[in-house]
């Protein structure tokens, strides 16, 4: 008996310690390995930083060149001191993996699609999306042209350094809760990684280019002449980065339009598509950036300001650091995952930027001999594809293998074995500007060094995609703006639908030479602004993309506002940057009411739509007429093209919001009014918009039964775990703002980092994003800023000098590192 | 005595094997059954001393740390977990978690001793 009991005994001690060792099935999910979590030695609690966790003390780091030294201010963030630039970056890496190691990895596993790898089967449909859209092809071609550069193979090769110096000695303690939550490890950090990283962003900030596969279809349903009234080329209230009027040099380059464009490309013949990505960038990806010069400002000197509007999570895209080294003296926000400052200032200057928009991205149906992809029709002959194996490894499961056939226009993205809905057998090849190599780390390198205005020229010059609006505030007194990217030069309406890839007459036929890109320089009314609006009218003698591809709202009252302000101070520009006023409601609201029988309403619905009228048109945390607005036209928007964009199973592109506001101003008889369903019929504006208030404002009487009737409830903003953990989440930000607002807060996208540079002597810049310095959740520098952010204050940045750095009472912790 | 001492060797044992990051979460087991085995108690009290130690043990360290940080992380994995966001919650499952894998062992160990 001792015998079994014992037995026993020892067998339920070992299952005890095996389950507890495993990763256990829970719903969807797994657990994390329960008894690794739990302890105390190895598991989370590690994770769990004391209050006065000393950031300081002695790193000594063999690969140091000189030695170097680090002050952490009492928001954690490093100001480095290095004898080079090479110890500069290589610390930056490090510091990068110190604070953020686990979205390094993650980031950069999702670019590469390797996000499978780290969470299982779940991770394929992106995976595979990404592998298919050609991101590692990509990244391949830029790491080539970036370790061409010397100066910029060596920043990389030294942060890459720093980032494994970092990695190698980490203590299992000490990984990241996230890897100890997925029990997975951190890989070897390498300059692909990097390349990778920035290759993501060009895939979010050129997500428009996804758009041609729906705008095809709505084409075809629609038939081209009705097409355009829905996706017209130019807004009548838009007010360009590059004032109406402004003259503009001949082209150099004149693209030949395709001989049957009429019948195969604006026809039918090209065919619907049931392809839809899986995943899509999201369209209020924008940013707002203006620099005022001294003619404005209270101090004569310029000012300049960006606040990017991305999505917004934990840890946060940006981190912020000073580097001071013999070439450079540099502050601002800089991506975890690259080596130099992305936003920023210097001694001498500051820029800042904003995506241009254009479609950089176009499909082409391709014509294959036979399902193995091996030979597809072009220019009258069968030519070879190239076939790339794309192999995703998958944790807890079996390998996937993609097979792209590389085209002359590039990889063969959808095909009979990836379609996101129907396999309806076409093949779409995608032809992208991010896959060509490009340096655009050597456009920030020269960035953060340079002195003028020239410096910036030439900076800038390196950067093509993603396409962005580089706003520029000098000392001297100059401001600037340029568009700035590779773009293409394509005939009117190119690459808006998917292309015939038979033969090369719809290729694209040449990059615009940078000096015609559109450039404001030191202008007469003193200001620059972008906020993603087309950057100008139609006198520009190259084709820039349809209206529906950039916003025009904030354009607009950010201009309103800089033409009218004289006597700038950074405190009014902080003012601005938060600014709530709804410029789209200015003209959405009267044109709602225009259609609008009062008479017709129950008292109910007229207490909300009084509310609505005597609204001073703010978008502030607790108004309630913004949520009533956005109620209303939501329903007016849908009422409008539901009937023809619902109709069938393929999926379509709906029209811009200001499509509609225009139409309904103008347009009494807005074609779109008439329900297509109800053949005997016909329903207007008047029907749409009585019909939509009907539905809105029973649906605000639930809204405001649950007590969400105020704006910021409603909209209930938060800024979301990289692993979708609502504990790790910052949820219910009480913040205001939305979309066409200049502080274009959503529910989770916005401005991910506040920045406003006053160019006095001694620079004077502010700063906050939505998150901490630290990407521990366990840490207090996890969010400590979201509460400022959300507040719409900000933080002086202190941007240092080693001397000041020493003494400064702001600075709390001093890292010495050498390397021995 | 006996009890008392296998207690306090028990959670000394766990505590200066888990300093050394290299040795896996569940040493301390391997500790209270090599303890069970070197000092004879009765199988139930082997398990209770064993039992205490890392409940103790993991306990007292797991609420110092949560101390020190504010609750902000244990608040967090308690509601991953799910404990309703409890800090409480999450240190007595830790302290549970070490107590009952330590008891086990500490009874197989002591049980083959009786052999």
């Amino acid at each position: 008996m001792k015998y079994v009991y014992t037995a026993i005994a020892a067998i339920i001690t070992i299952a005890l310690i095996v389950v507890l060792n495993v990763q256990l099935p829970a719903g969807k999910s797994k657990t994390p390995r329960l008894g690794y979590f739990l302890s105390p030695q190895l598991g989370f609690w590690q994770n769990a930083e004391t209050e006065n966790t000393n950031f300081g003390g002695k790193l000594i780091l063999p690969q140091l060149k000189g030695k170097a030294d680090v002050y952490f201010d009492n928001r954690l963030v490093p100001h480095i001191y290095a004898e080079n630039d090479a110890d500069a970056y290589f610390l930056q890496g490090y510091l990068h993996a110190k604070f953020r190691l686990f979205q390094m990895e993650f980031e950069t596993n999702v670019a590469g699609g390797r996000l499978s790898e780290m969470i299982g089967k779940d991770g394929l449909a992106i995976d595979k999306y990404f592998r298919r859209l050609g991101m590692v092809y990509a990244a391949e071609n830029s790491l080539k042209v970036m370790e061409a550069d010397p100066e910029i193979k060596a920043a990389m090769d030294a942060y890459t350094a720093g980032v494994n110096a970092y990695i190698q000695q980490l203590k299992p303690s000490e990984l990241p809760i996230e890897f100890k939550l997925l029990n997975v490890q951190p890989e070897m950090w390498t300059n692909m990684r990097s390349a990778l990283f920035l290759k993501f962003m060009s895939y979010d900030l050129t997500g428009q280019g996804d758009d041609d596969l729906l705008m095809t279809n709505t084409k075809n349903l629609l038939g081209y002449n009705l097409f355009q009234k829905l996706f017209p080329d130019r807004a009548d209230s838009l007010d360009p980065i590059l004032p109406i009027g402004t003259k503009f040099e001949k082209p150099s380059i004149i693209p030949k339009i395709p001989a049957n464009i009429d019948s195969v490309y604006y026809g039918i013949a090209g065919g619907n598509t049931t392809a839809i990505p899986p995943i899509i960038p999201n369209k209020n990806n924008g940013s707002n950036n203006w620099a005022v010069n001294g003619t404005k400002t209270k101090s004569g000197r310029p000012i300049l300001c960006n606040d990017p509007h991305l999505g917004l999570n934990l840890p946060s895209l940006w981190y912020e650091i000073q580097i001071n080294t013999p070439t450079q003296n540099t502050y601002g926000a800089t991506f975890p995952g690259a080596p130099c400052v992305i936003i920023g200032f210097n001694d001498s200057c500051a820029w800042g930027v904003t995506n241009a928009g254009r479609d950089v991205k176009d499909f082409y149906e391709m014509k294959f001999k036979d399902s193995t992809m091996q030979e597809y029709w072009f220019n009258n002959e069968w030519k070879k594809a190239e076939i790339r194996k794309e192999v995703i490894k998958v944790k807890d499961g079996p390998d996937d293998v993609e097979t792209l056939a590389m085209t002359v226009f590039g990889p063969v993205m959808y095909d009979k074995s990836y379609q996101s809905k129907n396999k309806d057998g076409h093949y779409y090849a995608v032809r992208w500007k991010a896959h060509d190599g490009s340096n655009e780390l050597a456009s920030f390198y020269r960035l953060n060094r340079a002195k003028n205005y020239n410096d910036y020229q030439n900076a800038i010059g390196y950067f093509q995609c993603p396409g962005q609006n580089f706003a520029f505030a000098c000392k001297n007194g100059d401001i600037a703006i340029q568009q700035q990217g590779a773009f293409i030069a394509k005939w009117k309406h190119q690459g808006e639908f998917v292309m015939p890839g038979t033969d090369s007459s719809y290729m694209w036929q040449g990059v615009i030479p940078n000096k015609e890109n559109p450039l404001m320089y030191n202008p007469a009314r003193g200001f620059v602004s972008s906020a993603n609006q087309m950057a100008v009218d139609t006198t520009y003698p190259y084709y820039l993309g349809r209206e529906g591809n950039f916003p025009i709202y904030r354009g607009i009252i950010i201009n309103r506002f800089l033409s009218q302000m004289q006597n700038i101070t950074p405190e009014d520009m902080m003012h601005m940057q938060t600014n709530n006023y709804n410029v789209f409601a200015e003209m959405a609201r009267p044109a709602l009411l225009k259609y609008l029988d009062e008479k017709q309403l129950t008292p109910v619905e007229k207490r909300y739509i009084d509310k609505l009228k005597s609204w001073n048109l703010v978008s502030d945390y607790d108004a309630t007429a913004p949520t009533i607005f956005e109620c209303f036209w939501d329903s007016v928007f849908v009422g409008t093209y539901a009937d023809e964009l619902n109709s069938t199973g393929l999926p379509y592109m709906w029209p811009d919001q200001s499509t509609l506001v225009e139409a309904m101003i103008k347009d009494t008889n807005y074609i779109f009014a008439d329900d297509i369903r109800t053949k005997d019929v016909k329903e207007n504006m008047q029907t749409i918009v009585q019909q939509a208030c009907k539905k809105a404002c029973a649906a605000l009487e639930d809204i405001e039964k649950d007590g969400r009737l105020p704006w910021g409830k409603y909209k209930d903003t938060y800024i979301g775990h990289l692993l979708k953990i609502p504990a790790f989440s910052k949820l219910h930000v009480p913040i205001g703002g939305g979309t066409n607002i200049i502080n274009a807060t959503t529910s989770n996208h916005g401005p991910s980092w506040r920045m406003i540079v006053h160019l006095t002597d001694k620079t004077e810049a502010y700063g906050v994003y939505p998150g901490g310095q630290s990407g521990n959740p366990g840490s207090f520098y996890y969010d400590n800023f979201i509460e400022q952010w959300a507040a719409g204050k900000y933080y002086p940045l202190l941007f240092l000098t080693r001397d000041m750095a020493e003494k400064s009472s702001e600075i709390k912790w001093h890292l010495q590192c050498t390397n021995a | 005595m006996k009890f008392v001492i296998s207690i306090l060797i028990t959670a000394l044992l766990s505590f200066a094997f888990s300093l050394y990051a290299a040795f896996p979460w569940y040493t301390f087991a391997i500790c209270a059954f090599v303890v069970a085995l070197a000092i004879h108690q009765k199988p139930y009290k082997a398990f209770l001393a064993a039992f205490i130690a890392l409940f103790l043990l993991w306990g007292i360290w797991a609420f110092l740390i949560d101390a020190a940080n504010n609750h902000i992380l244990s608040k967090k994995v308690a509601e991953i977990l799910p404990l309703h966001g409890s800090s409480i919650a999450i240190i007595l499952v830790t302290a549970l978690v070490g107590g009952i894998v330590a008891g086990m062992a500490a009874l197989t160990g002591s049980l083959i001793r009786k052999i």
